[in-house]
């Protein structure tokens, strides 16, 4: 799922400092199930908001919509009328979901309530911990189910880096475990210790985003 | 029932001056202010009963809100009082370790502290809302509390958003017909 958080304050007045209407845009999907944008947030954001521009003596009228995905466009369709009474859009969605505002609403301003932070699990309530970097070309199956992309600091694929103390990563210490740590310990659980004896090239980054924005066409499914 | 408007009237006053003081009170300087009590049924507001029926008298500034549990109370709610005007909020829930649903009030107190960070940053202020803990006996510390809340008030002076007109939040509120109904029913 993509974790994200909410914008302070200040800056969502900042960005909507030259608007007076404005249609808040919750995220049924992702951002709702990580506590930053779905129904309930949007609604707390919307109060905070309007009681800060009034105390600024400029007061601002907010109306407030969820929609089940802002990253499609059949759900999109459902704003169309909230938009257009509206000047402009603040989108309490992940970063897919402001730009795909904006691509359907041209001559509305589209703003981002969030900040989206990355692909991430619940570990526990409220709790989310990244694990995946999109790097367009997986390794987990060697690893053990543990990417060492995503959760080593320094991306090492031959082995830990020598500055993890007590199983903890030196860069982020005490807070999150040694990667290289989970994946011995996952591979010897499941017998598999052997893949460690495998040398790594370098990793070619070019599926990543290192060569620009990405795109998937799936002809077998196109209409 | 709770009303403490009866219950702050002077002791031996007579029927008249009693309804008097209970008009200057909702009008006048000390009836200047608004707090609403959010009170867990199992403590707080039985708390709240037990100080009525002991005659006890605590500030007229005070409406209690019954809910049951302050685990089960909105963030929402919350801004909702101080968009509308409301000086002060007081959540008043069971002693930590008490909780008849046994962690509501815990979740209460976290998610209120997250909601004073807000008021910091909407421009209010953190000092004007509270959160409680008591239990079902102590009318005494309940009456305190709430003559605590309503000094701070005082010194805070009012909530400068009072008055400031007819709210369109009402009309989005998640609780009411959505936004998109509402407009194709106007076009």
């Amino acid at each position: 799922m993509i974790v994200a958080a909410r914008k302070p304050l200040a800056e969502l007045k900042r960005v909507l400092a030259r608007h007076n209407k404005v249609l808040c845009v919750g995220c049924g999907t992702c951002v709702s199930v990580c506590l930053a944008g779905g129904e309930r947030e949007v609604s707390i954001a919307s109060y905070a908001l309007r009681m800060a521009r009034k105390l600024d003596g400029k007061p601002i009228e907010i109306e407030q919509l969820t929609i089940e995905r802002q990253c499609e466009n059949e759900f999109i369709q459902e704003l169309a009328t909230a938009a257009e009474r509206n000047e402009a859009l603040l989108s309490f969605a992940c970063g897919a979901g402001v730009q795909a505002l904006a691509e359907r609403f041209p001559k509305k301003p589209v703003y981002a309530a969030l900040n989206t932070q990355f692909l991430g699990i619940l570990e526990e309530q409220a709790v989310w911990t990244e694990k995946c970097l999109g790097c367009g070309d997986c390794v987990l199956s060697d690893f053990g189910g543990i990417c060492p992309v995503t959760r080593c600091a320094k991306r090492m694929l031959n082995g830990p880096c020598g500055g993890s103390t007590e199983e903890r990563c030196e860069v982020a210490e005490p807070e999150r475990p040694c990667a290289w740590q989970l994946i011995y310990k996952r591979l010897e659980s499941i017998g598999q210790l052997d893949n460690l004896e495998r040398i790594y090239p370098p990793k070619d980054w070019r599926p990543s985003w290192h060569g620009g924005a990405r795109k998937i066409v799936r002809e077998e499914h196109r209409v | 029932m709770i009303d403490n408007q009866q219950n702050t009237g002077g002791a031996g006053s007579s029927p008249v001056e009693h309804g008097l003081e209970a008009q200057a009170a909702a009008t006048g300087q000390d009836g200047e202010y608004k707090i609403i009590a959010f009170c867990c049924n199992f403590c707080a507001y039985a708390a709240a009963d037990l100080a009525g029926a002991r005659r006890m008298q605590y500030p007229t500034e005070v409406r209690i809100v019954h809910v049951p549990c302050t685990g089960k109370l909105e963030m929402d709610a919350v801004l909702a009082a101080f968009e509308r005007g409301i000086d002060g909020v007081l959540v008043a829930g069971c002693l930590e370790g008490g909780c008849h649903y046994l962690e509501g009030n815990l979740r209460a107190k976290r998610r209120l502290e997250a909601l004073r960070g807000l008021l910091d940053e909407i421009g209010l202020g953190r000092d004007r809302l509270r959160m409680v803990n008591l239990s079902a006996a102590m009318a005494p510390t309940f009456v305190e509390r709430v003559q605590e809340m309503a000094a701070t008030v005082r010194r805070l002076g009012p909530n400068p958003l009072r008055g400031t007109g007819n709210l369109p939040a009402q009309r989005n509120h998640k609780l009411e017909v959505p936004a998109t109904v509402q407009g194709e029913k106007s076009t």
